[in-house]
């Protein structure tokens, strides 16, 4: 293609995008906003089918039948959103199997906060609640993103994640009302879940590689930090509404600024998980990879029955 | 003893059993439609369990209360099939497991809606369709993975050969049934172990796959004798209710 036919595709793509005209597939689009969409998206798919194995780790022990049914469904859910999100991947080009290889092989990343431990049953109220509530701070915007099918794809995601977040508070708003032993069960989970949720909008705008171009993408409609203030600012009263504390010293109100001030984020632990260091990182994806062989036969089973029936059929 | 008691939870034991063992899949599918599907599947039988206890519950009227079944019993008074408490094994192990029971619930169900128990005839209307909608997945990956690759036969072949002597508990008889079916609460078995039978029979031959010689039947979880696998289950089952007794969650 001649540079000016180029440049002339640039142009009509950059008006598109100036006036809220949604990218659709069969759009050109210039290919690093193609391969930005495909590795946030796909993260995104990552993160939903990792993020079944920390709660799909509570449901044979959850602690009555609503509770299980609950759960299962949530996790469910997931999987669900997980297979939109790898449709919406494959609508710019992505083949799904290469994805998944890719987070097996540790190229693909996903959502680091899945990297932590669930061990006690607060840590479904912790991860519903603030998990998936960061979730929809993330998420919510991303119902206007620029590239249609993620757009549309994230409007029913961010309902069934609303859903989420208020069952993982009513899990935490039933333990702050029990025993002195629910209480601190949900005070250490909210310890141990705070921190890892502020990091998962990611390094703050100064060390963020990605987040300029995707704001004049218009894939991303806010920057890290506007987001984790949101998130915080949203928070912290439901969290004192149910009497826990906050494990941060330097939590305050900021009257001047109509916001929570909060502490540094440890960003050592942030970039050790984010490189492979985290509790579980290694566990998660040798996981997922495990189930990927172990189906294999499977897999491999359903093809040669469907090349059966095809022969037996043409014959 | 109770009889109308005894029987729904038995049929309860049997949802929150295979429901518990098919939730052990979430997470490690063969493919990702299969994981929502076992995680589908799981949901159906916990919503099942909680209707047969909640109407266990009002029969026994002791007070004792749905969740107080499904998890503050001992194992001996857990009555669910042996067959479904065997260990997930491969995907094939768990389909045979799910096939071989689906194919018993169907006409069971259809029958159970005929009762004269007007609660059992409404549970069992609302789960014949979601125990249709199972027995067809189950069949379908058995006549898939018989009929697939060597590979698949063979291990699916040898998932019948392991769990086809549970099989014979599935049409267990004793005097609960006996009293049950003259007040037409439950249908007679004999019916049902045909149309089972036929059903077996057909898919397995569509699945290429052979029904082992050895016919020796191990039965007992009816009367709360059970292998070795459901006390782990009951474990992780209850750990919470044991753990932390009497508290709200």
């Amino acid at each position: 293609m001649k540079e000016q036919d180029i440049s002339r595709l640039e142009q009509i793509f950059q008006e598109k995008i100036d006036n809220d005209i949604k990218i659709e597939p069969r759009d050109w689009m210039p290919d690093r906003y193609r391969q930005t969409l495909i590795r946030q998206i796909s993260q995104h798919a990552h993160s939903e089918i990792v993020g079944m194995l920390p709660e799909g780790n509570w449901i044979t022990r959850a602690p009555n039948l609503r509770r299980k049914a609950v759960l299962l469904a949530k996790v469910q859910d997931e999987a669900g959103h997980g297979l939109y999100l790898y449709s919406a991947a494959e609508t710019l080009g992505a083949d799904r199997e290469q994805t998944i290889d890719d987070l097996h092989s540790g190229v693909a990343k996903y959502s680091s906060i899945f990297n932590y431990p669930t061990i006690s049953w607060a840590d479904m109220g912790a991860i519903g609640w603030l998990v998936d509530g960061a979730a929809i701070m993330n998420q919510v915007p991303l119902c206007r993103c620029s590239y249609g099918p993620y757009a549309r794809a994230m409007v029913r995601v961010c309902k069934e994640e609303s859903f989420h977040q208020r069952q993982g508070f009513e899990i935490m708003v039933n333990l702050m009302k029990g025993t002195p032993e629910q209480k601190a069960m949900a005070q250490d989970a909210f310890n141990r879940f705070w921190w890892p949720s502020l990091m998962m909008f990611g390094p703050s705008d100064a060390d963020s590689k990605h987040t300029a171009q995707s704001v004049a993408w218009k894939i991303k409609r806010h920057t890290n930090d506007e987001l984790r203030q949101m998130f915080v600012d949203a928070t912290i009263p439901q969290a004192e509404l149910i009497g826990l504390t906050i494990p941060d010293k330097d939590l305050k109100w900021n009257e001047e600024r109509g916001h929570y001030d909060f502490g540094e984020i440890n960003w050592d632990e942030f970039w050790q998980v984010v490189k492979g260091n985290g509790p579980c990182n290694k566990d998660r994806v040798d996981t997922r990879r495990k189930a990927k062989e172990n189906g294999m036969w499977v897999r491999e089973a359903a093809n040669a029955y469907a090349e059966k029936r095809k022969v037996r059929k043409a014959s | 003893m109770n009889s109308l008691f005894e029987y729904v939870l038995r049929l309860g034991d049997d949802s929150l059993i295979v429901g518990h063992r098919l939730s052990e899949w979430c997470g490690h599918g063969p493919i990702l439609e299969e994981d929502i599907a076992m995680t589908n599947l799981s949901l159906d039988f916990v919503g099942q369990a909680t209707a047969l206890y909640e109407y266990a519950s009002e029969v026994e009227g002791k007070g004792r209360s749905a969740d107080d079944l499904a998890f503050l019993r001992f194992d001996r008074e857990y009555k669910n099939l042996i067959l479904l408490e065997q260990p997930n094994g491969d995907f094939g192990m768990t389909m045979m497991r799910q096939f071989l029971f689906d194919a018993y619930r169907k006409p069971l169900f259809e029958r159970l809606i005929n009762s004269t128990d007007a609660t059992i005839s409404a549970i069992a209307a609302k789960s014949l369709k979601e125990t249709k909608y199972h027995l067809k997945h189950s069949s379908e990956w058995i006549i898939r993975l018989g009929d697939g690759t060597e590979e698949s036969h063979n291990r699916v072949q040898e998932s019948l050969d392991t769990l086809w002597r549970y099989t014979s508990e599935l049409f267990f008889e004793d005097d609960v049934d006996q009293e049950l079916t003259l007040s037409g609460v439950i249908p007679s078995m004999e019916g049902i172990k045909e149309e089972w039978s036929a059903y077996v029979n057909k898919v397995l031959d569509l699945a290429t796959l052979t029904i082992p010689t050895n016919n020796w039947e191990y039965e007992g979880g009816r009367l709360g004798m059970h292998s070795e696998h459901l006390g782990y289950i009951l474990a992780e089952l209850q750990y919470m209710q044991r753990a932390y007794p009497g508290m709200e969650w």
